[in-house]
């Protein structure tokens, strides 16, 4: 499998996509 | 007004600028543009005098955004860092932040300076590095994502999280 970071593109997908998990791992923290 | 905070966010915002435009500049400018010179033989005008010039900016302004961030989060650095409730979103920034500035200094810095010359090593530790290097500075890349949209939510939580 390569690596997502080796492309533009793979590193930004992967940006958006830990942004996406980690706001509802937030949500969570403050009782959202 | 309240002076300190006011002119921490200030800095913190400048110096903020110019890390991730010199991270944004690596990721999608320069590494493209090495690519391309390789096949031309002019790489080394990249290599010798924009690289290291902009690496310097990089490096201190990393330094200077972390530490503006730390006095802007004054009384409330250890409940960010812990997450606590009322400063999880703040929190999340910055602890990414943070990674990021021990990507910078740790692994970044130390690799490239073998990579440019600037340390001695053999062509075996220069190909190494430069691919720790990229590695990490895709890493930031790929951090700086969240930890922008965390810095926006951590100033307007109602906005963000409802």
């Amino acid at each position: 499998m390569n690596n997502p970071l080796d492309s533009l593109w793979g590193t930004v997908i992967s940006g958006v996509v830990l942004t996406v998990v980690l706001y509802f791992v937030v949500k969570t923290l403050i009782g959202g | 007004m309240d002076f300190v905070p006011a002119l921490a966010r200030w800095l913190h915002f400048m110096a903020g600028v110019m890390w991730i435009g010199l991270l944004y500049y690596f990721n999608f400018v320069q590494v493209a543009a090495l690519k391309a010179a390789a096949t031309d033989n002019t790489a080394a005008g990249i290599t010798k005098h924009v690289a290291p010039r902009a690496l310097f900016y990089f490096r201190w302004a990393a330094l200077v955004t972390w530490l503006a961030g730390a006095a802007l989060l004054g009384g409330n650095f250890v409940s960010a860092f812990t997450l606590q409730p009322g400063h999880a979103a703040i929190g999340v920034g910055a602890w990414l932040g943070t990674i990021m500035l021990f990507n910078v200094w740790g692994l970044i810095w130390p690799n490239q300076k073998k990579v440019l010359g600037l340390k001695p090593a053999t062509d075996e530790e220069k190909n190494r590095a430069r691919r720790v290097a990229f590695l990490a500075s895709r890493t930031n890349t790929m951090l700086s994502i969240p930890m922008l949209f965390f810095m926006a939510a951590g100033a307007h939580t109602s906005l963000y999280f409802g």
